[in-house]
């Protein structure tokens, strides 16, 4: 009943991911992440691959992949860059609300044109003041005839003020707290919306992070996803449905410091030999390893609920977690390995570290799935 | 127009060379590529498809895992795959594959047969030459430019020094050398498509042939690894005096000058 026997297909997907990854984002990643800028020629190459909307349906112009097969794409890009997986992958965020909730005349209307082209999408939950307390946005939308007025200012989003569709995340009446939360798809160019401060990250910086301002944004009553009140649902679904694949990110850069790291520890030669030949190194290795094997296994099968249309939050939750931590201590173990070397940035592991950290902040911080996973147990 | 690629399998350049117990090249656990060199061969196929039109049939010898190398020519888009296996060879030299595939050739329709100009294995560089022989056609080597038209193939070549640039009526075997094209990756669509494509599994007695026919003429007496790289040498001392010392080794220890 349990089987770990790839499809053809999924092979032939994950090597093409791998070599994409290989010719294509290697060799630009430390390049971008110095110059914190979106690589747009790889996005452009990835769409035309068919790299990026990889769960719409094709019916919508997208992959039409399961889940299990995202997250091996998503895994072998990350292993590449993950910032430059982070902008490529985006969209799977910002258009899950959509193919959570959308009708088939919204799926139609925004992610047919927006999926035929290289374009990006800004999913607008995050405010200054309402992080992991989604129920605390402020950003208001208020009914004008068939219209909804949206004003507020919504911070770190990924491709903010650079999306062509965003959805967004906003309260049509604060006292109802959750049951105000209201969510709608906003395309790009609607007047009002502009990029507020682009943020300096630590790492993950070949990805755009942005505030978004919306100053009498007027979005057609038409645009509401499932109908007033539903936000809060469906940034919940959304999440449940995106943190396995975080999770698969995370593995990604995992598993490039583990094999970062062997490679070094046998061609560094100190005390006469080559330093993985101390049972020290050895050890370190081992263990990285095998939290890189137990991450994926977490996510892919976090991704095969998903599939099957099973549960999913607290597996998934966990599975994001884990993978996150792994992903922490396995770069640092890396950087360790290279000793000195680690910590310079003409080697590649220090950039790993940098950018594990964000894996345990996004999507719901490393505490946040904790709460997610214990409310599972005692529910 | 019609053309024929012939892709190999072969061991991923990275792969990791061991002999087995026996003394044959162990295949446990080896990643299994398309020959580089026959990738450029099938670029090249789809882009002349693209270009006048026409039908891409990719054809392979090999063990079970060929159809991977089949299936990702089909994801890059080529039409149509044959499979000949090798059940029943125990040995094959290239006058087996030759005389296998120019048997099935024999049965399909082509105006080009494409190939790569050698195999990174073995690096023999006899097949496509052989089955260019069996079938009585022209055969243009190492081609790193290749034009088609009005039933004759312009194909460049690199020659010692410089360039030569040779025409041969069609049907005629031409055989890839890197810098002929950069080869496409296929895509996620091509990939999905590429189940859906015909994929024709065959033996060698649905060909009709057997025994003394595919016996190989040559027979691979014995394999060996190349002797560890031994401990490099660092020679101290002054520059003029460590450059001397070098001359010295190279010409009494090393020998070669
Ligand atoms: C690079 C980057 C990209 C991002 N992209 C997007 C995006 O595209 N769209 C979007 O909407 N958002 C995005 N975010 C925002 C991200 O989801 C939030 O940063 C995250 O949810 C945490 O919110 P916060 O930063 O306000 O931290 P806070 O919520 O202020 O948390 C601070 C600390 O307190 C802890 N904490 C908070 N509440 C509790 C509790 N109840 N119990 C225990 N500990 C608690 C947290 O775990 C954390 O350690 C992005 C952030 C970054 C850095
Ligand atoms: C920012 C910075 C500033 C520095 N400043 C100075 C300075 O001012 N002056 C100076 O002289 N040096 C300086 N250094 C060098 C620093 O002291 C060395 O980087 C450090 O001693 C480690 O040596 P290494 O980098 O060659 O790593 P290596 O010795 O190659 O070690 C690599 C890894 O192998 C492990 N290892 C090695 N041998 C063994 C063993 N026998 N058993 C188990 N594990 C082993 C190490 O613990 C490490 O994890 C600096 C380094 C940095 C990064």
């Amino acid at each position: 009943m349990i089987s770990f026997k790839l499809t053809e297909e999924q092979e032939q997907i994950r090597k093409l991911a791998r070599s994409f990854a290989e010719k294509e984002i290697i060799p630009i990643a430390a390049e971008y992440d110095e110059k914190e800028e979106i690589p747009w020629h790889i996005v452009e190459k990835a769409h035309a691959l068919g790299l990026m909307n990889r769960t719409v349906p094709v019916e919508y112009g997208g992959q039409g992949l399961d889940h299990v097969t995202d997250a091996i794409v998503a895994e072998e890009l990350a292993y590449g860059c993950l910032g430059i997986s982070g902008a490529l992958g985006a969209n799977g965020l910002a258009l899950a609300p959509i193919l959570i909730a959308g009708t088939p005349e919204q799926k139609e209307k925004f992610l047919k044109p927006f999926c035929a082209k290289p374009q990006l999408a800004a999913f607008c939950l995050t405010e200054p003041n309402a992080g992991s307390d989604v129920a605390s946005i402020s950003t208001t939308a208020v009914r004008d005839g068939d219209y909804y007025v949206i004003n507020g200012r919504k911070c770190f989003i990924t491709n903010g003020g650079i999306a062509s569709l965003y959805t967004v995340f906003a309260t049509v009446d604060k006292s109802k707290g959750l049951k105000g939360i209201t969510a709608f798809i906003v395309p790009g160019d609607t007047p009002g919306i502009s990029m507020g401060r682009k943020e300096k990250k630590m790492g993950d910086r070949a990805s755009h992070v942005a505030e978004v301002i919306f100053e009498d944004v007027r979005v057609p009553k038409e645009n509401v996803l499932w109908s007033e009140g539903q936000g809060f649902k469906i940034a919940m679904m959304t999440l449940d449905r995106t943190r396995p694949i975080v999770g698969a990110a995370a593995v990604g850069v995992a598993r490039r410091a583990l094999e970062e790291a062997i490679k070094y520890s046998k061609q560094r030669v100190q005390f006469g030999k080559p330093i993985c030949e101390n049972q020290a190194i050895q050890f370190m290795l081992a263990d990285m390893a095998t939290k890189v094997e137990t991450a994926r296994l977490l996510v892919w099968y976090a991704c095969w609920l998903l599939d099957q249309g099973l549960p999913v939050s607290k597996i998934g939750a966990m599975a994001k977690m884990y993978a996150a931590d792994v992903a922490m201590s396995v770069t640092v173990d890396a950087v360790q390995i290279f000793g000195g070397y680690g910590y310079m940035r003409d080697y590649p592991v220090e950039k790993l570290m940098r950018d594990a950290k964000i894996l345990q902040i996004y999507e719901g911080t490393n505490q946040i799935q904790r709460i997610v996973i214990a409310r599972n147990l005692l529910a | 127009m019609k053309i024929v690629v012939l892709p190999k399998q072969t061991f991923d350049t990275e792969a990791k060379i061991t002999l087995d117990a026996a003394g044959k090249i162990n295949r446990e656990g080896v990643n299994l590529i398309m020959n580089p060199y026959d990738e450029f061969a099938v670029e090249e196929a789809l882009r002349l498809k693209e270009k006048h039109g026409g039908e891409v049939t990719v054809v392979s010898f090999g063990g079970p895992k060929v159809p991977d190398i089949l299936r990702q020519a089909l994801a890059m888009g080529a039409d149509k795959a044959v499979h000949v296996g090798d059940e029943g060879l125990e040995e094959i030299d290239e006058h087996t594959t030759a005389t296998i595939l120019a048997k099935l050739l024999r049965d399909l329709e082509y105006d080009l047969i494409l190939a790569g100009w050698r195999a990174i294995d073995d690096g023999s560089a006899q097949v496509a030459g052989r089955v260019a022989e069996i079938l009585g056609l022209p055969m243009v080597n190492m081609v790193i430019k290749l034009d088609i038209a009005e039933g004759k193939a312009v194909a460049s070549r690199e020659i010692e020094g410089g360039y030569e640039v040779v025409e041969v009526p069609l049907p005629a075997v031409i055989t890839a050398q890197k810098g002929l094209n950069e080869p496409r990756y296929p895509t996620m669509k091509g990939i999905m498509q590429a189940k859906k494509k015909p994929m024709q599994k065959l033996t060698i007695a649905d060909l009709g042939l057997g025994g003394e026919e595919v016996a190989p003429k040559v027979r691979a007496r014995r394999y060996y690894l190349p002797s560890p790289r031994s401990q490099g040498k660092i020679i101290t001392g002054e520059p003029a005096e460590a450059a001397a010392e070098l001359v010295r080794l190279l010409r009494e220890e090393a020998k070669v000058v």
